[in-house]
C-alpha cells in the first residue's frame, strides 16, 4: 500500500513532464501575432475606412 | 502519516494542472523579448519603405532578405544590407529568447516557423514574400 503513495506522485510528475514537451502551436501563433502587431505597429483589426 | 501523503499527492496534482496551463500558453513578456521587440520596432520605420519598393522581402524561414538590389540607390545599398543583417540578428535572437523564456530551447525552430508564417500572412499588400522558393507580391 505504501508503494502506491510513492508511485502515484511519480506518475503524476511524469505526466506533467510529458504534457510540457508538446509545442503549444496555437499559443505560439497568438504570441507571434501580438509581437508582429507591435513591431509593425499594426492595429488589431484591419482599418476599415468609414464611408460618410 | 497518511494525511501528509494525501497532501503530497494533492500538491502534485496541483503542480500538474499548473503545468498544463503553462504548456497551453507561451511566455513572451520577458525583458529580453521586450528589448528585441523595441529594437525591431525602431528599425521597422527604416525598413518599411524597402518592403514597399520591393527591395527587401520576407523569407520562408522567418527572416528578411535583399530581393531586388536594383531598386535601392547605390549609395543606400550598404545601409539596406546593414539593416537586413541587424533585423535578421534580432529575429534570430527573438526566436531563441522566446524558446529560452519558456524553458524549451528546442522549440526555437517551431517558433521560427510559426513566426515565418505569421510575418508572411500579415505582410501588407504590395510587399514581397517568398513562397515555394520564389518571390511573390502580396
Amino acid at each position: 500500500m505504501k508503494k502506491v503513495w510513492i508511485a502515484l506522485p511519480l506518475l503524476v510528475l511524469s505526466a506533467c513532464v510529458t504534457i510540457n514537451i508538446y509545442f503549444p502551436a496555437a499559443a505560439a501563433e497568438k504570441a507571434a501575432d501580438k509581437i508582429i502587431e507591435e513591431v509593425w505597429q499594426q492595429s488589431e483589426k484591419p482599418v476599415v475606412k468609414e464611408a460618410k | 502519516m497518511k494525511y501528509s501523503f494525501k497532501s503530497l499527492v494533492a500538491l502534485f496534482v496541483l503542480a500538474a494542472s499548473l503545468n498544463v496551463y503553462a504548456a497551453a500558453d507561451l511566455e513572451v513578456n520577458t525583458p529580453g523579448v521586450n528589448a528585441i521587440k523595441t529594437s525591431m520596432q525602431a528599425r521597422h520605420a527604416q525598413l518599411a519603405p524597402h518592403y514597399v519598393s520591393g527591395a527587401v522581402g520576407l523569407t520562408m524561414d522567418g527572416m528578411i532578405a535583399l530581393r531586388d538590389a536594383g531598386s535601392v540607390p547605390l549609395a543606400a545599398r550598404q545601409t539596406v544590407n546593414a539593416l537586413i543583417a541587424a533585423e535578421n540578428q534580432d529575429r534570430d535572437a527573438l526566436y531563441a529568447e522566446i524558446a529560452n523564456a519558456n524553458a524549451h530551447p528546442e522549440w526555437k525552430a517551431e517558433i521560427r516557423s510559426t513566426f515565418a508564417q505569421r510575418w508572411i500572412q500579415r505582410a501588407q499588400s504590395g510587399w514581397w514574400v517568398m513562397s515555394n522558393g520564389s518571390w511573390t507580391q502580396k
